[in-house]
């Protein structure tokens, strides 16, 4: 490997890992199209920032950018508290019409600047080793590395700092206000650190990236975990793992970077949805069918106990009533019976199913649950 | 005029406006369905997700035909709200984020792919970067026809099925109980929204079509309850959006997508603003105007407490100091100068206030209002 | 397709079994109702009503059981049932009017593509009126008050015109116009001979306004005449301790427990 390679992949895990972490929240509170829309609009602020400070390299620009990531958030919210339309309407409304400012401001600059609305979209990781950070002629490796690496720094200690905040503001806002956490609060710090996360990241990858970046791992962790803390561990592992992959399938096809990574987010989605050890669909299945023949057994023992001492006992009894009522298949009928029959939690007498006291004792139990 | 007699004579104009009304009634009208049915970011989804279906098609057939390209479009569009209803349904991913992950995962797709043509040595590359911001000024004569035909087969679907769309869109789970197949026809009316979506692609690009689904119709429902009024406004309005902003893009030289969507941008914010009925400034207005009669009312009401405490002469002055107290000086100052402008109230030479006589009558004529229990709600 | 009535059961419900990943809602659940009454679902929260009326709609597919209308199959009696969902259960800004919500009652015999006329029109006048709404067909449905919203669903029900009405908490919410109203139009439709099943939440006003009540908390608890089956005990078994714990006089009526 070259050592531009090495920086593209380190740029790559590192904006992995700083996505992740916001990531995670705004997939946990439902607002995850709000990184679509913020990883839009931030061109806006950038481009507003290079009007005043007319230099491409300029922090401003980033807090120009987490400016407007916010102004996005707060239009959405006023244009949804008319009650006029719904906060998915405004979403759609409000990012599109910001972006599209954007562009055509920047068009209105066009040649002047390397600032190029397609490159923002589609992002280029691979120019990222050539823009080196250089203080006093000492090349300590590329900006992007350097910005992004601050940004992961940032959020790592937002998210440690305001873990409690953060977690109790995204689970119970109403005990969160009660307590004296502001929900809004929260709210907006996490939308600012969405926008400068996505201001940082855009340079390297694009916008797209950016949200496949920030949602993608966390929907995957999601399906593996119930908590938190391993849920933000394992975003960073899986969006790490998702760039490096990326970077060598982009490699291996010579196609572009950014949407290479986003692709093999998108794949390990879905082995995580197909093969997650708890939740996943294969599992899922499989616990389903065993599960069939213990409902089904409990199902048999819950309807003879309904009918038990009532004068359409006799009736509801027969094994072949299981087959009408039940809706089974004969062969399933005559199984379930079988397995109960063997457990001894039933007996057939007369053509007559009959409840031993085991049986009566694992309906009642099984009607509790 | 000028404009007017270039467009009779331009035929880039002409196709230009032909074309952008085309797309615009055509997402104008389903879009409004999208907006009712809460699917106004599954459009963005959707049409983030056009972009692997225009790079296949082109990648596959070599050919830049529209249609080729919208068919390619609408089969990852529609594969993309099939993946996320997927999703949705047999995981505990929310909606949101189901979207969210595949908006970027297909487009991400759509990226590769496009590297894929550009490395191709006869590229014809040109006219494909377009489909990400959109270029009114390319369309010819046999794109538009080829929207146009593609949109007639969106609106015909919803003109014939309209009742089993309203019945859909307001109540699913009562038309299942009428015997309405809901599930195909949900996936019915997502497909002819993948339509609205591919039919401006080449005009205003993957990026922003969108927004074109969603803001003609968020600016019709704010001026009319009628389903059909809405669905026809909306059509209007995308129309409109899509013949102003495609020639001011094109004689301003701006991207065309961008001015399209701001176009439309402004109709939703005069709608908001002005429509009858439901605009913010009517409602604002209201209001104000009712809170300014319940002000006056409450000041009359106190006044006349004041007078009845003092039964020997009901309009002797009384000191508004508790009044200003209690309900604040400003209103009781604006509220106790209107009452006087209409003679309700008077004004003390030797300072303080009372109620005139017909002030009095109309404060206990208010009173017993009150006391009427209001007609049933 | 002919619907037939005749002497069965209005709705038989077999043995109706329904879980949601194997978490039990309805366990073999039987329901019969006869011809002509009005029966009320009661229960507490979690217990399966709504769920209940769902499957006998087939909103819901059942683990197992069947459900017959009039002695044949849902599917194939469909047209004799209309249902009344929960008022919140629809976007109330939909862009559409009384009348026209009303009107959608008439989709079912309407059939495809045929747009609903004037007779269809007139009826839905017709079911308006029945429930005192004549003056509100042309306004937007978000316009009106609870109460008016769920007699317009009321409305809508009665349009189609069917033997059997399944109500989905009726009473939730309304004012007392509306819940006079929805009284008077319970009893009008037990006198032509309609069949009304609803979901019910007030017990209070069980014993007043209905005939027959199931007793449900996933199981069936308890099933018959209101004065037979509304008892203390049953209640109990019903809502666990928790309603004993309210009253505790020793022939405490379960209105007095509850008040």
């Amino acid at each position: 490997m070259t050592s531009a390679q090495i920086d593209v992949l380190l740029v790559a895990v590192v904006v992995a890992a700083a996505c992740a972490i916001p990531g995670t929240f705004l997939v946990l509170r439902r607002m995850a199209m709000m990184s679509d829309a913020i990883s839009h609009t931030v061109l806006l602020g950038i481009v507003l920032a290079f009007f005043v400070v007319a230099d491409l390299n300029s922090p401003v620009l980033i807090l120009g950018a987490a400016l407007v990531g916010l102004l996005t958030v707060v239009l959405v919210e006023m244009v949804s508290r008319t009650g006029l339309v719904r906060e998915d309407t405004a979403i759609g409304l409000v990012f599109p019409a910001l972006f599209s400012i954007a562009v055509i401001l920047i068009s209105s600059l066009a040649g002047n600047v390397h600032l190029d609305s397609d490159v923002v979209l589609l992002g280029e990781i691979a120019f990222a080793p050539f823009n080196r950070f250089a203080p006093f002629g000492v090349d300590l490796g590329p900006i992007a590395l350097w910005v992004m690496g601050a940004i992961l720094v940032v959020n790592l200690a937002g998210a440690s700092l305001f873990f409690k905040e953060l977690k109790l503001a995204t689970f119970d806002p109403a005990l969160a206000a009660a307590l004296g956490f502001s929900p809004a609060l929260v709210h907006y710090g996490l939308m600012a650190v969405v926008s400068v996360t996505a201001v940082g990241a855009f340079d390297a990858v694009g916008s797209i990236l950016v949200v496949a970046l920030m949602i993608g791992p966390p929907a995957a962790a999601y399906l593996l975990t119930d908590r938190l803390p391993r849920m933000l561990g394992l975003s960073v592992v899986i969006g790490a793992a998702s760039a490096v992959g990326g970077y060598w399938l982009a490699r291996l096809l010579d196609a572009s970077i950014a949407g290479s990574m986003a692709t093999v987010v998108g794949i390990a989605f879905i082995l995580v949805l197909f093969l997650a050890p708890q939740r996943g669909l294969v599992a899922t299945a499989r616990r389903r069918r065993r599960q069939r023949w213990t409902f089904a057994r409990q199902m048999l023992l819950i309807h003879l106990a309904t009918h038990e001492g009532t004068p359409t006992e006799a009736d509801e009894s027969r094994p072949d009533h299981m087959q009408r009522h039940m809706r089974w298949p004969p062969e399933f009928a005559n199984r379930v019976v079988h397995t109960a029959t063997e457990r001894g939690l039933i007996d057939l007498e007369n053509d007559q199913l009959r409840l031993t006291a085991a049986g009566r004792e694992a309906a009642r139990q099984a009607a509790l649950r | 005029m000028d404009v007017l007699s270039d467009m009779a004579l331009d035929y880039t104009l002409r196709t230009v406006a032909l074309g952008s009304a085309a797309l615009g009634i055509v997402s104008g009208a389903l879009g409004a369905f999208a907006v009712l049915r809460r699917q106004a970011l599954l459009g963005d989804a959707m049409s983030h997700a056009a972009l692997p279906g225009v790079a296949l098609a082109f990648l596959i057939t070599g050919s830049r035909a529209p249609l080729v390209l919208m068919i390619g479009a609408a089969l990852t569009g529609w594969l993309a709200a099939v993946a996320i209803a997927g999703i949705i349904r047999a995981s505990r991913v929310k909606t949101d984020t189901a979207m969210a992950l595949m908006l970027s995962v297909f487009f991400g797709a759509g990226l590769v792919v496009l590297t894929f043509i550009q490395r191709r040595p006869a590229a014809g590359k040109a006219g494909l970067d377009k489909f990400l911001f959109g270029q009114a000024a390319a369309m010819l004569e046999s794109d538009v026809i080829t929207m146009a035909s593609v949109g007639a087969v969106g609106l015909l679907g919803v003109l014939v099925l309209w009742k089993e769309f309203k019945l859909l869109s307001f109540d699913p789970d009562f038309a299942a109980t009428l015997g309405v197949p809901t599930r195909r026809l949900d996936l019915l009316l997502t497909s002819l929204l993948v339509i609205a979506i591919v039919v401006g692609l080449k005009t205003v690009g993957v990026v922003l079509m969108s927004a074109m689904v969603v803001a003609p119709g968020a600016a019709a429902r704010q001026w009319t309850n009628r389903l059909g009024v809405m669905v026809t406004l909306s059509a209007l309005f995308g129309a409109a959006a899509g013949v102003l902003g495609a020639l001011i893009s094109t004689t301003a030289q701006t991207s065309t997508g961008p001015t399209i969507v701001l176009v439309a941008t402004g109709l939703v914010v005069v709608s908001l603003l002005v429509a009858p009925a439901r605009g913010l400034v009517w409602t604002r207005m209201h209001a104000w105007r009712s809170q300014r009669i319940l002000a006056l009312e409450a000041v009359m009401s106190d006044l006349a407490a004041l007078a009845a405490q003092h039964s020997s002469d009901a309009t002797r002055p009384h000191d508004i100091a508790a009044l200003h107290a209690v309900r604040g000086r400003a209103l009781v100052d604006r509220a106790l100068s209107e009452l006087a402008a209409d003679g309700l109230a008077q004004r003390h030479d030797a300072g303080g206030w009372s109620l005139t006589p017909r002030g009095l009558a109309e404060a206990d004529r208010l009173a017993r209002l009150r006391r009427t229990p209001s007609a049933d709600l | 397709m002919r619907l037939r009535t005749g002497n069965a059961l209005a709705v038989q419900a077999t043995d109706l079994t329904l879980a949601y990943q194997q978490r039990p809602v309805l366990w073999d659940v039987d329901l019969e109702v006869p011809r002509g009454v009005l029966m009320a679902i009661v229960g507490p929260n979690g217990a399966g009503k709504t769920t209940l009326l769902r499957t006998l709609l087939g909103l819901l597919r059942p683990a197992a059981g069947e459900v017959l209308v009039f002695g044949r199959s849902y599917l194939e009696q469909r047209g004799l049932v209309a249902y009344v969902p929960q008022r919140g259960s629809v976007d109330w800004d939909f862009p559409t009017t009384a009348l026209d919500v009303v009107t959608m009652g008439t989709y079912g015999s309407l059939g495809w593509v045929k747009r609903p006329g004037a007779s269809e029109r007139s009826r839905a006048t017709a079911a308006l009126e029945q429930v005192g709404m004549q003056d509100y067909a042309d306004r937007q449905i978000s316009q009106l008050s609870g109460g008016q919203q769920q007699r317009v669903f009321l409305a809508r029900a009665l349009v189609q015109d069917a033997e059997i009405y399944l109500m989905d908490e009726p009473f939730q919410g309304v004012d007392a116009t509306t819940e006079r109203a929805i009284v008077d139009l319970l009893r009008a439709l037990r006198t032509a001979g309609k069949t009304v099943v609803a979901v019910h939440h007030d017990l209070q006003t069980v014993a007043e306004y209905f005939d027959q009540v199931t007793l449900l908390n996933v199981r069936r608890i308890a099933a018959g005449p209101v004065d037979e089956v509304f008892t203390e005990e049953n209640l109990r078994l019903t809502y666990g301790g928790r309603v004993a714990g309210i009253g505790g006089r020793a022939n405490a009526t379960p209105l007095d427990m509850l008040a």
